[in-house]
Order: C-alpha cells, then structure tokens, then sequence
C-alpha cells in the first residue's frame, strides 16, 4: 500500500525559539503587526510502502520518537495518506 | 594509557585530538581512532566524541549519529563505567543518544560562534577536572551554531542539585553574567557530567588550547586530568 | 558554410555567429545540440579564457619554488621540508548576486576541490568580498557571509583571513572570490592529466541533476533583468557530502592505482573529462547511462552540462577499480565508472548503444578563437585634485578618525570572522584581523603567512597603479607578520570587456601585476578571470583585481602581529610619507569624493621597508607591526592600540615641507609600516635601516587608553572601539 506520511516536528512551548522569535519580528517589522508569536518548526514528507494504514502510523510515531523528533526539545504530528 | 577517538563522517576534531594525545599529551597516552561502522573500542580507557558535524548535523546535531554502530559499544561502556568525553558536536551526540540529559538548540544569536570563553570549572570530584581548582577560570574556545544548552525546569533543577555542572561561561573574572553566554544557554552551563560521574559533555574546544603557540594551555590540564586518573586506575 | 543554427540557440549556448562558423569549419559538418552545448560552455570565457589568455601570458609564471604553474586545478609552491602549498583563488560572483548563501557556499566548495585535486588536504581558506553600502546591501552581505561559513564551518577547514569592502558600484554586482591553500607532500602532488588509454573514469559523489546547466556561461554574461527566471542556474552546495569526499581522496592519493583526480566545477562532465583528457594528450569515452542520476528524465545535453556539486571524476588503472571503489564504500560515497581514457584525441560520448557526441578533445579545450577586443584608454579623470577645496578650518583630526573607525570599510571585521571557525587544525597561530594569518606547518617550526588583497578604487582611478599597489599590498602584509612572499594566485574582476574602455583596464591591471611580480620575483601559480560583472541598472564594478599571497616564515617562532604590547615602547613609522590622498577612504568618508591619482608606487622601496620589517622580526627587535594601507597612519596605529588596548602619546606631527597635515595623518603613501619596540631595541634598529637605506621617524610611545597627537589628536580608545567595532553591525 502506497502511503505519504506528512510530519510536523515543532519546538516544544517551553522551548526558547530564537529563529520564530526573529521571524515574527521580522513579520512585524513588514507591516504585519498583527502577529503574536511565530514558532518554527520542521516539515518531513515520508514516502512508504506498508501494509496497511495503522501499521504505517505506528511505524512513523516510532520513527518520529526514535530519530525524527527529539523529545526533550520537540513535539511532532503527523497525517498519513493514501498517495497514487 | 590509551585514548579512543571516534570517527564519524562528517567528524573534524578527530585529527585534532589525536593530534594532542599523540604529540603534546606524552608517551603515557596512545592513540586509537574508532570508527563508527566498528563495534570494538580497541581497549581504550577513555572514549572521546569529536567535534564536527556528523552526517552534515541534518535532522538535528548528533542526531544520525547516535545510531551508528559503533555507539551501542560506546553505551555499554559508558554504562559499565567506561570514560566518556563528547567535546562540542560529541556532547550533542551524548544528549542525543540520552547518555547525558538536555539538548543543545541554536544559538540565541542565531549565528555560528567562534571565539575564546572563560569557563568556571563548578566541580572538580571527577576525571576530567581533577586536576583544576574549584572555581579556576580556564580560557577555552568554542566553534559551534547550536550550543544553545536547554533542559526542563525539572533537569536542571536535579542538575544544579546533584552537582552535576561542570563548566559555566563566565567573564574573566569568574562571574556568571549574561555578558559572558555566548550561545544562551540556560544558567551559562558549557558542560555537564552525568550522575555516576564518568561521562562529560561541553561545547569548548580544550584540544585548541593545548599549546602555547594556539593561544593557551588550558585545554591540556583537561586531557592530563584523564591522564593522570586512567593511569592510577590502571596502576591500581 | 551553411549554417542553419537559430540566435536563439546561439544565445542558449552563449556563443557568436563568428564563433559558431569557426566551430562547423574546424568540424568540417554541423555539431549536433549535445556537442553546440558542450562547445559552448568550454568556449566561454569562464572555461577558455578566450578574452584575458593573451594578457595572461604576461604574468611571471615561473620561479625556483615552483613545482606547478598555471594551467592545472591548482597552482603549488615548495615550502621546504618536503612540504608544497598548494593554492588558488575562483569567483563566484553571479552565482552570489542571484543566491548570496548558496553563491557563496559553493564557492567556497568548489575552490577546496580544486585544491583536493592536487593530492593537497586543505588547510585553510580566505574570502575577497565586495558589496554594495550598508544597510541597502545587507541582503548581499549576510547571505554571502552565512554560505561561507556554513560550508567552511561544516567541512571543517578554517577560514583564517580576507578581507571585504563596500561601494556603489558593487551593489547589483557583489563580488566574492574564494581561495584556498592546501598541503601536501611534494613528492605526492598530482596533476589531472587522464593518461593511459583503456584505464577508467570513475565519477563519484554527488548524483547528477539538472543543476546549474549554463552556470559557466551564465558567468560569462552581464546580469541583466532576465537573471531572476536563470535562478536554477544556481547549485545547493553539500558541504557534508564533500568532507566524506575529502577524506576519500586523502586515501586515493596514496594509492598507486590512482592516475589523476580532477574535480567537476563549471561546465561540469564536459569541462572535466575534456580537460583531464587534454592535459594527457588523450581522448576520452564517456557512457552517460552509467552516470548516476538524481532526476529521470534527463537528456544527454543535461548530463553532460550539468553542474550539480560535490562530484570528482578519478581515472583509474585498468583492473584496479575495486581498490577505489573500496575506499569510496568506505565512506558511503557512491561511485561509478562512466567511461575510460581513449587514445583516440577524441571525446566520444554515448548513452547504452547511441553515439551522442564525438568533438575533437583540442577542439574544445583550445579551440575557441582568441578574442582581442578594442582597447581604450580612459581619459585622464585622474586629473590632479586641487588639494586646497578640502581644507577643513579648522580640521579636527580626531573627529575625522573616529568618522573613519566608523566606516564599513575600516571596522572591526570580528562580527565576520566569529562566524567563521578560524580554528580548526590546531594550526591557526595568527587568526584573522590582522594583516595576514599565519597557520603552522605540524611537525616542523615552518609557518606559512595568507593574505587576499586589493583595491577597486585605486585601479578605478588608475588599474596599471592599482593592480601594483594590490600585489605591494599584499607583500607588505605578509611582512607585517614577519613572513616573506613565496607565489600568487589572482582573480580579476572586470565589467563588460567587449567596452573598449574596460578592456582597456584589464590590460592596464594585467601589467600592472605582471611589473610588481616580476619586481618582487614573485610568480603567479594560479588564478582565475570573471569578466562581464555589470548590470544595466549599476553599470560596471571598478576594475578589482584581487591578490591572494602566500609566504614563508621559516621559523614561525619569529612571527609577530599588529598589537601595541609595552607601555613604554617606541612607535615607529617605517618609510615617507606624501600628499597621497588620492583614492583614499579619508576623502570618500570626510569629502565624500572619490577621485585624484592612487598613491606612488616605487617598488624598490617596498622590497627595502619589507625587508627591513621581516630582518627586524627575526632578530627579535619588533613587539609589533602593521602595514599602513587604508585610512593612513593615524589609522594603522589606532588598530594597533585596539588590537592591544593600549594607546599612544606622541608630541605633535610635524610633517616634511609640503605635506598636508591631514595627508601625514591620512594619506595612504605605500611602503610604510607603523612598528612598535622596546628601547634596547633601538640601536639595533638604527644599524639595520642604515645598513637597508629605509628611513623611518619616531612617531610617539604606547602609552595609557587613549591616542593623543599633542594638540592635534585625542581621543579615547573606548570611544574608538565602540565606533570600530560598531562599523559592521
């Protein structure tokens, strides 16, 4: 089963962001005053093959707590889908 | 004795260290260079993790190479005891690897840093300080974009309480201001030890202050603490 | 001849009708769209040199030190002890004004390869930067200086020097040439020559993708409005991926299985193979299905043009290849054999069983016709300036060095060089912010001495001076730390040469070189040429011929550096001092004027005061020195005392009849140097520039934190620092 799996690793809430902190104001300073706080984060497309969806999703959460998150500094999220 | 020097790719320190045990350190210390596709620590009674930028520091620093073979012999032997020495990217590998609790962030400048530090060395009761003083400022350089050292509240509150931060950046005088953070690093710490005392991390580079020409010896009195406490207990 | 070719495919491939005619005539038939692409790129200037070679053959090439001249990936010298330097300066100007961080990465890339290519690990690497003013230019400088340091940093090679300035002119055309200087051991050095026909191509690193196609001859074309829609002629550099190359080649050298290692710059497979082939008096045969790809779909045109990074091309004894192909396993580097060395003259390329290309090898590594474009002398805007319509009543010297401590191009350059690691290699003994780094050769008390230099503005009022004065430059800083010159590598940044007036500035700058070389016998081993650097919105940069030096310190224990040690030494001004204030910063920054005659050269008298300064360090009489250039003396003793935190106090400046007192402070006469040493120094001093006829004054003693002319200059040097350090941020 062809699957795309789209993960979103960000820095944990607690975590000082030094690159969102100057991106917003970098954002701020363009004009877009409406900005409160910009966090940055890591954006992963995982191409895979498995045999069925909710394997897939364990498999990437394992992959997201093992290598592709760091769990003392960052959260992750992610969708997994159906790709032709 | 005998020093190892892992060997990831991506990993530039190496030449240096070996450059220091093997020319400036003394005929006590041999050499071995481990690399990371091996299993087996040549016998060597002191593991040093380089600096660098293993596997180029994608993903996160010392992320990728936390998993090399090589590492699982490095954890045993942390665990049974073995000396353990990660210098700049080694120390993100040994918090990577969760041999050593925090993680190293980016720096709050946002830019790569090159330049001398002054360290307070906070504690002496273990191998690589032993032969400083409590409270000795030592004059080391760092070299890194994410040495920014981060913790939980609760870590670093365990941290401090156990005693176990070794290096803080400090001014020339030994004060702990703000001025002397290089990086952002959460209470200044430039290195910590783990609880059983046997495994350190720190950003500074003490194997570029070794010799006098480069700018300052400091760095040695690191490399001749582990020396001098590998002899003993080999002697012992 | 019939010639059937559109100007638009001409255009594509950057080539001339006339051009084009010369190539179907030495043919003898139409070339196919591979072979048009691949004459094309190796035809353009960046790759033949078409336009600058006649010039270039007037540089002093050879030497006693010299075990490789021009013409290989890099040039190298004989450093005693077995040791070579291996160096040379590249541009990567358009790749940087399209993509600062990227432009300038691979720059730097690109520039260790070359040196990697000759058997030599790389120990070192300087910049040469040229940006628009601040802060209009931020965009330029930041990216520039971020891509630098993000390979450097990654690859682990320290960047121990450069140097970086600002003007108009350089805001659409930032300028950035990358050197670097390797070692190796003389016996060991290779050359790129693919010799033995039936041994093997083995193309490793990177995979081939449809980067940069065109990259070289995007190089040879002034930037104009279309240069957004070429963006994917710029290249993502790897840094990573070349240290695992790095060290593979550190192993391939020692191999005897190993014929040449050539590395894949612009022009890529094509460039490479044809040189490699020509250089051995070979031919070559390449099959592209072996070429390991990124993308599918790509054509053989792709292919062979592509300019995707970090790849080198290895020729390899036939039967032999498991030995390479080991150690590239060894670092999980990907390796192929992609063809083999002919004896044919011929470069063959073909995909599986189709022939796609077959050009004569001479033919497109020598065939392009040599272009002489009209030349034209500028008129004289040089006019002498009327001296009297900038006097300021009444002058304020220390307002005016503080204006000048303040300008970009006289600041601190440590926000820069912080992001670099200046480090690594345990070698660095002088880092960067003086005159000229100085890293130690291991295992033996040679050092040798770095320095980039050169002056746009100087060559823009007079190239034949300006490129003199650069070359003087250059050797006075290295003996400001104690060392002597040893061999060249230059890069010449030019407009648009098909200008007659710019081409005229190339042959004055070319001259102008070659005169100082040859007075200093001094030979250029290497170097590069990027012409066309102008746009239809910023014109023409100033002609920015830049100078990269290497010398020797046979004892680096005798090094010494710029920094005022003593309270008490003597200060010195070593040679004379004139009304050189044309070109200078002081006018830019105080009269906002760039114009007048560069300073006089009189080479003669820079060999004495460098001899005089390097023969003083070695009998251990300096605590310090440092090369007046930019901004004058006042300026070059205020640096002193901030590189030391300590001051001067000195009785008023008497300048000699017709010296304009803000000349003496701020007139960049050459051949000087400010000096610092201990009084028991003195006598010895006095018998050495009797005994070298240099002439020197004593300005003042380092004392105290401020600088203080009695009556003419005070000013503290918290004040100074805050300004200098402030100049760049």
């Amino acid at each position: 089963m062809k699957l795309l799996a789209k993960v979103v690793v960000t820095p944990k809430p607690v975590v000082n962001d030094p690159q969102g902190v100057t991106v917003g104001q970098g954002l701020r300073s363009l004009g877009f005053g409406e900005v409160e706080e910009v966090r940055v984060g890591k954006y992963l497309e995982i191409r895979l093959d498995a045999d069925g969806e909710r394997e897939a999703r364990e498999r990437v959460a394992d992959m997201c707590r093992k290598l592709l998150a760091n769990g003392v500094i960052e959260d992750f999220k992610f969708e997994v889908m159906a790709r032709s | 004795m005998r020093f190892g020097v892992v060997v990831f790719p991506g990993t530039w320190s190496d030449r240096d260290c070996g450059w220091v045990i093997d020319q400036v350190l003394g005929p006590d210390c041999e050499l071995r260079y481990l690399w990371h596709k091996d299993r087996d620590l040549k016998g060597v009674d002191c593991v040093i993790l380089p600096g660098g930028f293993s596997y180029g520091d994608y993903l996160r620093s010392g992320a990728i190479a936390r998993f090399a073979p090589l590492m699982e012999s490095v954890i045993e032997f942390a665990d049974r005891g073995g000396l353990v020495w990660g210098i700049c990217n080694g120390f993100q590998v040994l918090c990577e690897a969760g041999l050593l609790p925090g993680a190293l962030i980016r720096n709050q400048v946002l830019e790569f840093r090159c330049e001398w530090t002054h360290l307070l060395v906070e504690q002496t009761d273990n191998p690589f300080t032993a032969l400083c003083e409590r409270r000795q400022v030592l004059r080391i350089p760092i070299a890194h974009g994410e040495g920014n050292y981060f913790a939980d509240p609760a870590t670093l509150a365990a941290l401090e309480e156990a005693d176990q931060v070794v290096f803080r950046y400090c001014d020339p005088n030994g004060l702990v201001v703000p001025s002397a953070n290089p990086n952002g690093s959460l209470h200044n710490i430039a290195g910590v030890i783990n609880q059983r005392g046997n495994v350190l991390g720190m950003m500074p580079h003490p194997e570029r202050c070794s010799e006098a020409e480069l700018g300052g010896t400091d760095g040695l009195l690191l490399f001749r603490s582990v020396a001098e406490h590998a002899l003993r207990a080999l002697t012992a | 001849m019939a010639t059937a070719v559109s100007e638009k495919k001409l255009k594509e491939v950057a080539l001339s009708r006339s051009e084009y005619q010369h190539l179907v005539s030495r043919l003898g038939r139409e070339p196919n769209d591979v072979e048009l692409g691949m004459v094309g790129v190796l035809w353009s200037e960046h790759c033949s040199y078409k336009t600058s070679k006649s010039l270039l053959r007037r540089l002093p090439t050879t030497g006693e030190a010299v075990l490789q001249g021009p013409g290989e990936n890099a040039g190298a010298v004989d450093i005693g002890e077995g040791w070579a330097a291996v160096f040379k300066v590249e541009s990567h100007n358009h790749p940087s004004a399209i993509e600062p961080y990227q432009g300038a990465a691979t720059g730097v890339g690109g520039i260790l390869r070359d040196v990697i290519a000759m058997g030599a690990r790389p120990v070192a690497l300087l910049d040469s930067l040229r940006f628009g003013p601040l802060p209009a230019s931020r965009h330029h400088f930041e990216g520039v200086v971020g891509g630098i340091g993000g390979y450097g940093n990654c690859i682990g090679v320290p960047t121990v020097g450069g140097e970086v300035y600002f003007e108009e002119c350089y805001a659409q055309n930032p300028l950035v040439n990358a050197m670097c200087v390797g070692l190796v051991r003389a016996d060991r050095l290779k050359t790129a020559k693919a010799e033995g026909s039936g041994n093997s191509l083995l193309l490793v690193g990177a995979q081939t993708g449809r980067d940069g196609i065109h990259g070289a001859s995007f190089a040879s074309l002034d930037l104009d409005a279309d240069a957004e829609e070429r963006r994917p002629a710029v290249q993502v550099g790897n840094p990573f991926l070349e240290k695992c190359l790095l060290e593979a080649c550190m192993h391939l050298v020692e191999l005897d299985a190993v014929v040449a290692i050539q590395d894949l710059g612009a022009a890529g497979l094509t460039s490479s193979v044809a040189e490699a082939a020509s250089r051995g008096g070979s031919g070559a045969r390449l099959d592209l299905a072996r070429v390991p790809r990124r993308e599918s779909g790509m054509t053989p045109y792709e292919v062979m043009l592509s300019e995707s990074q970090e790849r080198m091309l290895v020729v390899v004894k036939r039967g032999r290849e498991a030995e390479v192909e080991a150690v590239f396993d060894a670092w999980d580097l990907e390796a192929a054999i992609v063809g083999e060395v002919t004896d044919d003259d011929h470069l063959t390329v073909v995909e599986g069983d189709e022939e796609v290309a077959r050009l004569p090898v001479e033919l497109l590594t020598g065939g392009a016709p040599l272009r002489r474009p009209d030349s034209q002398p500028r008129p004289p805007a040089a006019e002498v300036l009327s001296l009297d319509a900038f006097r300021r009543e009444p002058p304020d010297f220390s307002r005016s060095l503080l204006r000048l401590l303040a300008s970009p191009n006289l600041g601190s350059r440590r926000p820069i060089f912080r992001r670099y690691d200046h480090m690594v290699g345990d070698a660095t003994l002088i880092p960067p912010g003086g005159d000229a780094a100085v890293i130690r050769i291991k295992g033996t008390r040679r050092g040798l001495a770095l320095t980039i230099d050169g002056n746009g503005r100087y060559c823009e009022l007079d190239p034949y001076l300006g490129a003199q004065i650069a070359v003087a430059e250059a050797a006075r800083n290295l003996a400001a730390v104690g060392a002597r010159p040893l061999g060249v590598t230059d890069c010449l940044n030019f407009g648009n040469p098909d200008r007659p007036e710019v081409y005229w500035q190339l042959e004055e700058a070319v001259a102008g070189i070659a005169a100082a070389c040859r007075a200093f016998d001094l030979p250029v081993v290497s170097g590069n040429v990027s012409l066309y650097n102008e746009s239809e919105a910023g014109g023409a940069i100033y002609p920015t011929p830049i100078i990269g030096m290497v010398g020797l310190l046979e004892d680096y224990h005798h090094r010494i550096d710029g920094a005022f040690k003593e309270e008490g030494d003597f200060v010195l001004l070593i040679g004379s001092s004139g009304n050189d204030l044309g070109g200078s910063e002081y006018l830019k920054v105080i009269f906002d004027l760039v114009g007048g005659q560069p300073p006089r050269v009189d080479l003669a008298a820079e060999k004495a005061v460098r001899e005089f300064v390097v023969a003083a360090a070695q009998a251990g009489l300096l605590h310090s020195a440092h090369d007046c250039a930019e901004g004058g003396m006042l300026v070059a003793v205020a640096e002193s005392a901030l590189l030391g935190g300590k001051g001067i106090r000195a009785p008023g400046l008497r300048p000699d009849e017709g010296v304009r007192q803000d000349a003496a402070f701020f007139g960049e006469s050459q051949a000087r140097f400010v000096v610092s040493a201990g009084s028991r120094a003195m006598p010895g001093l006095q018998a050495l520039a009797r005994r070298q006829h240099v002439e020197f004054e004593l300005l003042g003693n380092v004392h105290g934190d401020r600088i203080v002319f009695d009556g003419q200059v005070d000013v503290g040097l918290d004040e100074l620092r805050t300004v200098w350090e402030g100049a760049l941020l």
